[in-house]
């Protein structure tokens, strides 16, 4: 049972992380970003040139993940969503955009980075044994601890700066704010790079861990937007609600179903769609809580 | 009178160049060999290797001057198509091969997506070279498939008998991606696994091609405390994590595949968890290559930055093809020619030291000659490279 209670607890943190920069951009500019797992990946094979390739510190590789990924984020925004999103009052629009920025990125990874598995070497050596009852390696519980810091980090930022101030009133009310004088486009940018910061920081902290390949990109947008479909879309408690969900989910339906065969995702899905029908807003609804 | 002379001089300057271009154009006539498979996400090192073999060989054969069948000299073109390990795509894939008139296609790399093209093959006139393993495909009254690879069940009873004999393995347990190729493999594995007489203490446990965190999926599979794991039709990309998570677990039994690996991938992604794995590994081993499998080697790292063991094996369906072709040249265009041909062909191998031969085997398998031969090589990993376990040959 400790097992499954820290592989859950593990799993949740990295899925809260990549689901947060999923609402936040869906929270302040209503899109719906397809690409956030080819931005996860691009993160994670910046961090594994760094490091594997470049012999560079892990913590260079994961900053350069970082500031590569904000900067991709904030061009996106400021030269293709910025004007789909003046031009077009269509939801359907920027939907379309962001699956194509989707395709583009994978192409884009295949020639920089190539086709195969990739990964760096373990951070920190050796296996936390309590007794056979709980086995976990350090650089899993490492990880696990920085998810959380970042994921307190970017609640702290929301609540106390300027910034966060700007971005929450945006969230809640996009025209209030701006008659109020926050500068919408340019909190918009922000707010987009950050998210894209946090798919990238997750893809450069999971390299490590899980390695990276040119096909992650797909299934981790699919398990973002079930986290936010659980959690409440654009709500950041929801995200982490929705991540922590998920991952205890699957530890406990991997060892409790296992002798069934690979069912849990189908039970999960099952659930979701249950869940759904009775809560469409998910547990914490829109926006901000 | 000079502007009647300048048109004269320019429309013969026109019809020389075109002339020109036309005999430059026909130095060396065209044979098009298509390739249909994965080339990109979770699989595709298995079809990119496939594909830069293919490439390597092909610029290679021009460079030199063309592949000789019937006197005449060839340049070869490689027509590629992804089909992203989609069924539905390598149908779609095939029909463009079909298109374009090509009679000889290499690939898919799955079950599903080459018993999907099977239909389209077989009406078009395509002989297909997949590195998928069900039966049906190859034995009659199928005839267009040629397996281009040693299979699962082939390999795998191989590999246990070896560790049961010199490792003392008794017990084994099987694990498995929720696809059709990994599912498969672990149903035969196990059966071949009963009949040597393992006790098989775990096979029901599978789990999502994109799961990224093994250990819970491991956990119940360890648990059941195997001297030998195998990892079914294991991806290139899901081995390392796989490897890392059992032996993090505390699992120190054996580990093995009956896939071909990526020494490369397994370094940076299980580093030394990795030592002692054991997988199919490319058709080639350091004492059995020859001087032309060496210079494929440095031409394919030259083309592409990095060589992949794979292609010790994919560089094989290529030559089969031409080589057969050449044997027959009425094969060019006539399959039936082809598979005539195929029962009593044999050449020299060119990229193994000695006298073997190039020849189609696959009768006790299939009851047929649909297959090509290659050495089964076992390898197993040590400190980032393979070391050979041992070689056997499918008759």
């Amino acid at each position: 049972m400790e097992q499954i209670l820290a592989n859950g607890l593990y799993l949740g943190a990295q899925y809260a992380l990549i689901a947060l920069g999923l609402t936040l951009i869906f929270s302040l500019m209503n899109v719906l970003n397809f690409a956030h797992g080819q931005m996860y990946v691009f993160g994670g094979f910046v961090t594994y040139t760094v490091v594997a390739q470049w012999g560079l510190p892990f913590i260079v590789g994961l900053v350069a993940s970082a500031v590569i990924l904000a900067v991709m984020g904030a061009l996106i925004e400021k030269f293709l969503f910025r004007p789909v999103i003046r031009k077009s009052k269509r939801d359907e629009s920027t939907m379309l955009l962001a699956a194509g920025i989707a395709f583009f990125l994978d192409a884009v990874i295949l020639l920089l980075f190539g086709e195969k598995q990739r990964g760096v070497p373990k951070i920190v050596d050796g296996v936390f044994n309590w007794d056979m009852r709980l086995i976990m390696p350090y650089d899993r519980i490492l990880i696990g601890v920085l998810a959380i810091a970042l994921i307190v980090g970017f609640i702290a930022l929301m609540q106390y700066t300027k910034a966060g101030r700007a971005m929450r009133a945006l969230a809640q009310d996009r025209m209030a704010a701006q008659l109020m004088g926050v500068d919408v486009d340019r909190y918009s940018m922000i707010g987009f790079a950050l998210g894209a910061l946090l798919a990238g920081l997750v893809g450069g902290l999971l390299v490590t861990i899980t390695g990276i390949n040119l096909g992650m990109g797909g299934p981790t947008s699919v398990k973002a937007f079930m986290m936010i479909m659980i959690g409440g879309a654009g709500v950041i408690s929801g995200a982490i609600a929705g991540g922590f969900i998920l991952g205890m989910m699957e530890s406990i339906g991997l060892t409790v179903l296992a002798a069934y065969g690979d069912i849990t995702y189908l039970a999960i899905f099952a659930s979701l769609m249950v869940f759904l029908a009775f809560r469409p807003q998910g547990l914490m609804g829109k926006p901000w809580g | 009178m000079l502007r009647r002379t300048l048109l004269k001089t320019s429309a013969l300057a026109a019809v020389a160049s075109i002339a020109m271009l036309g005999t430059a154009f026909a130095e060396n006539p065209v044979l098009k060999i298509g390739f249909v498979g994965v080339t990109s996400g979770p699989a595709a090192a298995w079809g990119t290797s496939n594909q830069r073999s293919m490439e390597t060989r092909a610029a290679w054969i021009n460079e030199t001057g063309g592949y000789d069948i019937g006197g005449t000299m060839y340049d070869i073109e490689i027509v590629s198509f992804d089909d992203q390990k989609d069924p539905k795509r390598a149908i779609a894939g095939m029909e463009q091969m079909a298109q374009e008139g090509i009679h000889y296609v290499v690939g898919p790399n799955v079950d599903d997506g080459a018993a999907a093209v099977r239909p389209v093959a077989e009406q078009n006139g395509i002989m297909y070279f997949p590195y998928a393993f069900p039966k049906e495909l190859y034995t009659a009254p199928a005839s267009n498939a040629v397996l281009g690879m040693v299979a699962n069940y082939q390999s795998g009873p191989a590999i246990y008998k070896y560790l049961m004999e010199n490792n003392g393995v008794k017990k084994v347990a099987f694990i498995a991606g929720n696809e059709s190729d990994p599912l498969s493999q672990r149903d035969s594995g196990s059966a071949a696994a009963k009949a040597l007489g393992l006790e098989v203490v775990s096979d029901s446990v599978t789990y999502q091609m994109d799961t990224t965190d093994f250990t819970p999926v491991l956990l119940p599979v360890i648990q059941s405390a195997p001297d030998l794991l195998v990892l079914s039709g294991v991806s290139p990309a899901n081995a390392p994590q796989l490897i890392r998570s059992a032996r993090e677990l505390g699992y120190t039994g054996l580990i093995s595949t009956e896939t071909a690996q990526d020494a490369a991938v397994l370094q940076e992604g299980a580093g030394e968890l990795a030592n002692g794995f054991i997988s199919v590994g490319g058709a080639s081993t350091p004492e059995l290559a020859s001087d032309m499998m060496r210079e494929f080697v440095e031409r394919y790292t030259a083309m592409f930055g990095e060589y992949n063991d794979e292609s010790n094996t994919k560089v094989y369906a290529l030559e089969y093809i031409l080589a057969t072709i050449a044997a027959n040249p009425a094969a060019l265009t006539d399959v039936e020619a082809f598979k005539a041909t195929m029962d009593t062909f044999e050449a020299p191998n060119p990229y193994m030291v000695g006298d073997a031969k190039l020849k189609y085997v696959g009768t006790t398998s299939f009851g047929q000659k649909r297959q090509v031969s290659v050495p089964l090589v076992v390898n197993v990993f040590n400190n980032g490279a393979f070391e050979t376990m041992f070689v056997a040959q499918v008759d």
